[in-house]
């Protein structure tokens, strides 16, 4: 197996989900392609474990995904206070920031 | 788990039969969740999102096995379509009524969105294939336990200290944030 | 850390060879002193415990807290009595360190030990205990304990002081809504200044001083609902955070400094290590000057030195009990344990021995004068006793400044007692008027809490340091320290500090007429407040009466070395005991004691008693029998008659403006310009560039349109201008307020660099 099967894999979800993130406006949505990214770099880290047959590559994906988990837990937590605040969770709605 | 038997019954292939069932196997599985993210971040119906990002997962925990890494696939399926998606569908049904469907996105920003994508991968994928022309992944065995626990409470100790605290202050900072007061 | 360790034969046959550091401490002796750990280890539990099940308790879990800490006091007490007859009479075996032997630095174990006064030997070996807490990359961490005589004394005074808080808050703080919660992080407070004490190692250390910081944001924030108190809280955790990062830095600096001294680690967190390679020169200087600064800023901020002192009076917002432990026993004293503790880094870093000013010397004595001059302006009671206390820290600070190590240790357990005394009287006092405003809302009391009153005396003399109660002695001792002092005596000091000298007997003087005019405001004259005030009850003067007791016995532990009118047997029995005496403790002089110094300070605080008697006893006491009401001040006083006099109490009255340059200079200052650099960049770049590409690309296609319009094909033109001037509108848009769009921008542009690396790479 190539190397770079599996890094090409990984750059396009990633890709993938660099587009959910920009073009949804549904914030679950936006979370959702959050992970997608998150799981592209994992695979990136195991491959590369493969590669140079060490574990260090595993170590860190375990450790992404626990901080995975703790990111969607602060995610949908604010999500939530946002649905709680404005009754919807457009992320187009929120404009606060315009200069 | 179709991958890992695969793997386990290799020996019994040729090197070459092995090969190429390996890539058979990364290919099936590589275009699925390809067509799943894309359908993911383009579908209007929320919950169908969350279907497909397992369809994604799971194709994640199976290019882990494949890559000798059993540990990490198991936790993957455990832990993301065990927990997160769960967690997902949680905040899908309380968040219910403002969005049915996620609809009317509109077509400047699917093509900004799109374009950039775009741009990540191409800036990507010339990186990759300018660095890693013919580099072959070659995995004796797969790694067991052992060695990544090993790893973790010797190596790793510091990191995984860290995200133990991280956890913690997620854990505060998900309550605070979102509990009604 | 043992791996590093080669246990020698025995101590008299361990030859002092090249490559071999005797560090000054066993692992053997009694097993009390092994098993140090239960003391800290009580408290810790009982905090557990009063979260768990207080609120089921009849007593609200107080009982638990107080069962805890009182064991652990007993357990001090055996702890002391152990470590007596260990430090006499231990011979057992000295642990030994293997070092990189260095030529250019000399790194041997032998030039030090003999300054250490006639027959100690190596009959006082600290105790050391380690367990591995981790590894990492061939480091070990541990966590364990270093049982000498300052963290004997430490124990001693912690669990005392603590024990008697405790007891003092069931009363004072009765039937409040939050009664077993303040209980649970009393323990918890306690139980981290414990560990503290008997850290092994730096690592742990700074564990411990971080969870005595967290306790004292949660006790002094006790009452949040308030929101000064909750601001309070906050402003003592974030200065301590200030110095925390001084620790940080100085604690890694010194684990790589250790690191490459010792073969076959990169790093030592061990105190006893540490200290010992600075004191035999294996370290480089300037690593132990760095590191010494760096920690002096934690010690700033936890100490309360000045420039970072001011959290300290705002922290009075907390339950008076929490103001006496924190300034007593836990907390502020931290930071000046921390100094005794690392004193081999402190003492090489600042080259203590033989010179006559230092960074910390010269902090500890401007802050004394600072602390002290603050104090004659408060109207509060126990904000004078806030600057009291950084006064009497900057006093310590000071003494180990100029190496007056023992006298330090010695002032910080006298002080102990008195400020705890005062402290507590004066929550007996607010307790009965309801108010800690001693202007309108006190005078008087002497007759009507005789309990009070007679104890707070006792603390203020001891406070003000005449003989012969506890104050005097230590006081006296850091003067002689100083080495300022050339007369009868006074000399063979570390150095010749002689403006440290001026500064402690100009404190000396304030102090007394500061605490002068706090009793008189407290309890003389006529009552001011409203109601009739009632002593307290037993559970509050109790504990009063034990520290004033303390407060005038704890001095003679330690007269002097040829004090005349003491027995033999019992001068300088505190510095006997509690001084370490090798391996990892410098090689300090022991300043003589002088005669004529002992008077000169005592006629200086009779001076200040007098001044403050004079104006207010007499001149106060007659104006207000003229105005036929109590009054306070003079009708016609200094500051109102001199200009000058007017100015310096305006300067105290707004703390040295130091509130204010850090709040309106220093706050606003990087708040308000970094916000407004913000939204300038958010304004006038990024969307001027963005408006401006678009204007550009509008008139780029008015132009065409105008000009080759003419000249050229009319409908390709026209498609061209409407196409550019959409594509304004379009980058318009870009600077919509939009998340999206931004992120947008941010992962195109940060392809956009990674693609420009590649190419360059």
């Amino acid at each position: 197996m190539l190397l770079n099967q599996f890094l090409l894999l990984s750059a396009v979800l990633f890709s993938i989900g660099v587009y959910g993130v920009l073009a949804r406006r549904n914030g679950v949505l936006v979370l959702m392609s959050i992970e997608l990214i998150l799981n592209a770099v994992n695979i990136n880290l195991v491959a590369f474990g493969a590669f140079r047959a060490t574990v260090g590559g595993e170590v860190f994906a375990l450790f992404i995904i626990a901080v995975a988990a703790a990111e969607v837990g602060v995610g949908l937590a604010m999500v939530l206070l946002m649905y709680r605040n404005r009754r919807s969770i457009d992320l187009t709605a929120i404009d606060q920031l315009r200069g | 788990m179709t991958a890992l038997a695969a793997l386990e019954g290799m020996d019994r292939l040729t090197s070459g039969e092995a090969l190429v069932a390996q890539n058979v196997a990364f290919a099936i599985m590589a275009i699925t969740m390809v067509v799943a993210a894309l359908r993911m971040v383009t579908t209007r119906n929320v919950v169908h999102a969350a279907l497909y990002l397992v369809v994604v997962l799971a194709g994640v925990a199976g290019q882990f096995l494949l890559l000798g890494a059993e540990f990490v696939g198991v936790t993957q399926v455990m832990v993301y379509i065990g927990a997160i998606v769960v967690l997902f569908l949680f905040g899908i049904m309380l968040t219910k009524g403002s969005f049915g469907e996620d609809d009317g996105v509109s077509s400047e920003k699917r093509l900004m969105a799109g374009l950039v994508g775009l741009l990540v991968f191409g800036v990507m994928a010339a990186a990759l294939v300018d660095s890693f022309e013919d580099a072959e992944v070659a995995r004796e065995a797969p790694s067991t336990t052992a060695e990544v626990s090993d790893s973790i409470f010797s190596t790793y100790i510091v990191p995984f200290e860290a995200v133990s605290v991280l956890l913690l202050a997620a854990l505060i900072g998900a309550i605070v944030v979102a509990r009604k007061d | 850390m043992s791996a590093l360790l080669t246990l020698a034969a025995s101590a008299s046959t361990a030859a002092h060879g090249a490559g071999d550091l005797a560090l000054g401490i066993t692992e053997g002796g009694n097993w009390f002193l092994r098993n140090v750990w239960l003391i800290p280890l009580l408290p810790a539990l009982s905090f557990v415990a009063i979260l768990f099940f207080g609120k089921r308790m009849p007593r609200g879990g107080s009982e638990i807290g107080i069962a805890a800490v009182g064991i652990a006091f007993v357990l001090a007490l055996l702890t002391g009595a152990a470590w007596i007859d260990h430090r006499d009479n231990f011979h057992g075996e000295e642990v030994h360190a293997a070092v990189v032997v260095d030529e250019a630095h000399g790194a041997h174990g032998d030039d030090h030990g003999d300054d250490h006064g006639e027959g100690h030997g190596h009959a006082s070996l600290a105790v050391h205990q380690t367990v591995t807490w981790f590894q990492t990359n061939g480091v070990e961490f541990t966590v364990g304990t270093l049982v000498d005589g300052p963290a004997v004394m430490m124990l001693l005074v912690v669990t005392l002081v603590s024990l008697l808080v405790h007891v003092y808050s069931t009363d004072y703080v009765a039937g409040d809504r939050r009664y077993t919660h303040f209980f649970a992080f009393l323990s918890l407070f306690s139980a981290s200044m414990l560990l503290l004490v008997v850290s092994e190692n730096t690592l742990q250390l700074l564990c411990a001083w971080e969870l005595v910081g967290v306790c004292s944001f949660a006790l002094i924030g006790h009452w949040w609902e308030e929101k000064p108190n909750s601001d309070a809280a906050l402003k003592a955790f974030l200065t301590n955070r200030v110095g925390d990062m001084g620790l940080l830095v100085g604690v890694t600096i010194l684990f790589f400094a250790a690191g490459a001294a010792l073969p076959g680690t990169f790093g030592s967190f061990s105190i006893a290590e540490t200290n010992a390679l600075a004191n035999s020169g294996a370290l480089s200087h300037t690593a132990l000057l760095v590191a010494s600064c760096c920690l002096m800023a934690a010690v700033m901020s936890k100490s309360g030195q000045f420039f970072l002192h001011t959290w300290l009076p705002d922290a009075m917002a907390g339950p008076t009990p929490v103001s006496a432990l924190i300034h007593a026993a836990t907390m502020v004293v931290a930071g000046v344990f921390m100094i005794a503790r690392m004193y081999g880094v402190f003492f090489e870093g600042f080259q203590i021995g033989g010179s006559s000013i230092n960074l910390m010397a010269f902090i500890g004595g401007l802050t004394t004068i600072v602390g002290a001059c603050l104090a004659f302006v408060q109207r509060d009671i126990k904000k004078v006793l806030a600057y009291s206390t950084i006064s009497q820290l900057g006093y310590m600070v000071m003494a180990l400044g100029v190496g007056a190590w023992t006298a330090a240790m010695f002032h910080l357990f006298t002080h102990a007692f008195f400020k705890a005394c005062l402290f507590l009287g004066s929550g007996s006092v607010s307790h009965a008027v309801h108010s800690f405003d001693m202007k309108s809302d006190m005078g008087g009391l002497r007759k009507d809490m005789p309990h009070t009153y007679r104890t707070f005396m006792i603390g203020t003399i001891a406070l003000a340091g005449l003989p012969p109660l506890a104050g005097f002695w230590s006081k006296d001792e850091i003067l002689v320290g100083t080495g300022g002092w050339g007369l009868m005596g006074g000399t063979d000091a570390n150095g010749a500090y002689t403006l440290m000298l001026g500064m402690g007997m100009l404190t000396a003087a304030l102090t007394a007429a500061y605490m002068t005019r706090c009793v008189y405001l407290t309890f003389f004259g006529e009552f001011r407040g409203h109601g009739h005030p009632h002593e307290s009850g037993p559970r509050i003067t109790v504990p009063l009466w034990i520290l004033a007791f303390l407060a005038v016995f704890a001095g003679f532990l330690n007269m002097p070395k040829g004090f005349q009118l003491a027995p033999k047997g019992l001068q300088e029995r505190f510095g006997h005991f509690v001084e370490p005496v090798a391996g990892y403790f410098p090689a300090i002089h022991h300043a003589r004691p002088s005669w004529s110094l002992a008077i000169v300070s005592t006629i200086v605080v009779l001076c200040g008693v007098g001044a403050a008697a004079w104006y207010y006893f007499v001149k106060v006491e007659a104006a207000s029998k003229a105005a036929g009401t109590s009054l306070t001040e003079l009708p016609n006083g200094p500051t109102t008659r001199w200009p000058l006099a007017r100015m310096g109490h305006t300067l105290l009255a707004n703390r040295y403006y130091l509130d204010h340059l850090y709040n309106g200079v220093v706050a606003d200052g990087t708040k308000g310009p970094v916000a407004r650099l913000a939204n300038r960049i958010n304004q006038d770049v990024i969307d001027r560039t963005v408006d401006l590409t678009g204007e550009t690309a509008v008139k780029a296609g008015t132009i065409v349109y105008e000009k080759i319009d003419q000249l050229v094909v009319d409908g390709a033109v026209n498609a061209s201008g409407r196409g550019s001037s959409g594509a304004g509108e379009e980058l318009r848009k870009i600077n919509s307020g939009k998340v999206q769009s931004y992120a947008a921008i941010l992962f195109a542009a940060a392809t956009v660099l990674a693609g420009v690396l590649i190419v360059i790479v």
